[in-house]
């Protein structure tokens, strides 16, 4: 029989399937017949996909173009080697 | 300049890097373009500190056209600028906090309470119910709350989306440090977002 705690030390395993299909069947079984660990593995997905779904924030302009100024010294320093 | 942030993942790029490893600035540039928003993330996400986050970026991206040489082509050029990313942006997170220093393979205990605390279905489609600004600041939030060392597990396997074993090559921690604090963040993340954005009134399992 596994146990919660077991199966929610594997939960990462069972999420990424990469368990043999033996292990995987005995996880399935348990989180079949245990309702609090069924809504944990939906909502841990859930969790996952809202992460996965946002892009990322816009640059601020300020910081944007003092990146692009640091660049552009360095890239002009290298472009003038030994004077 | 155009952002790319939906460039097709390593369309162009080795021609890209090839070009600015031969001294094409142009081609340099490209590839800062491409990636300037997400490397500002990722420093954004691991220092929660705006100055921190800025000078990370520039000196990633400095340190990689310095260092570009160095890079053999083994890894996606990616990766590799990840990778000095996350070493600026661990360092400043030191020295801002001088005062305690966490053990890197410190074990975690997964407590049962820790976990079991908030089990309730979500509401459909928790997106709809919010501005995107305020949605943002949810999901940041969260993050936010997370242990640094948890937090910069969860940022680069499930944000960035390295490999276990890119993230333990990259933080210098071990595989077994990097799954067990990967599943503490995710499971305080499902926690707090449960919180968030459970299901109200009667039918809380939802699966009665």
């Amino acid at each position: 029989m596994v146990t919660c705690k077991q199966f929610l030390q594997e939960l990462n395993a069972y999420l990424e399937d990469t368990v043999d299909p033996e292990t995987k069947k005995h996880w399935q079984e348990h989180v079949d017949a245990c309702p609090n660990c069924f809504v944990i593995v939906d909502t841990t997905k859930k969790t996952l996909q809202v992460y996965k779904g946002v892009e990322p924030q816009t640059l601020p302009e300020d910081v944007r173009s003092r990146l692009w100024q640091a660049l552009e010294k360095k890239m002009a320093a290298k472009k003038q080697p030994q004077a | 300049m155009t952002s790319t942030t939906s460039v097709p993942a390593g369309f162009d790029e080795s021609a890209l890097v090839t070009q600015a490893k031969a001294g094409d600035q142009n081609a340099f540039a490209e590839l800062v373009n491409r990636y300037e928003r997400k490397i500002y993330r990722l420093a954004k996400n691991i220092t929660r500190n705006d100055e921190d986050a800025e000078d990370v970026l520039q000196d990633a991206f400095l340190k990689a056209y310095t260092h570009l040489d160095n890079f053999k082509g083994d890894s996606k050029f990616y990766t590799w600028l990840v990778r000095i990313a996350v070493n600026e942006a661990l360092m400043r997170l030191r020295k801002r906090k001088t005062d305690r220093s966490v053990p890197l393979d410190e074990p975690v205990e997964l407590g049962e309470e820790t976990v079991q605390r908030e089990i309730a279905v979500w509401e459909d489609n928790p997106e709809q119910q919010y501005s995107q600004e305020e949605w943002r600041r949810i999901l940041d939030e969260a993050v936010d709350s997370l242990k640094p060392d948890f937090r910069t597990v969860f940022v680069l396997r499930d944000i960035e989306e390295l490999s276990t074993e890119e993230t333990a090559e990259t933080l210098g921690i071990s595989v077994p440090a990097v799954k067990s604090r990967l599943l503490r963040a995710r499971l305080a993340l499902r926690e707090t977002l449960t919180r968030q954005f459970k299901r109200k009134g009667e039918n809380l399992l939802g699966y009665l």
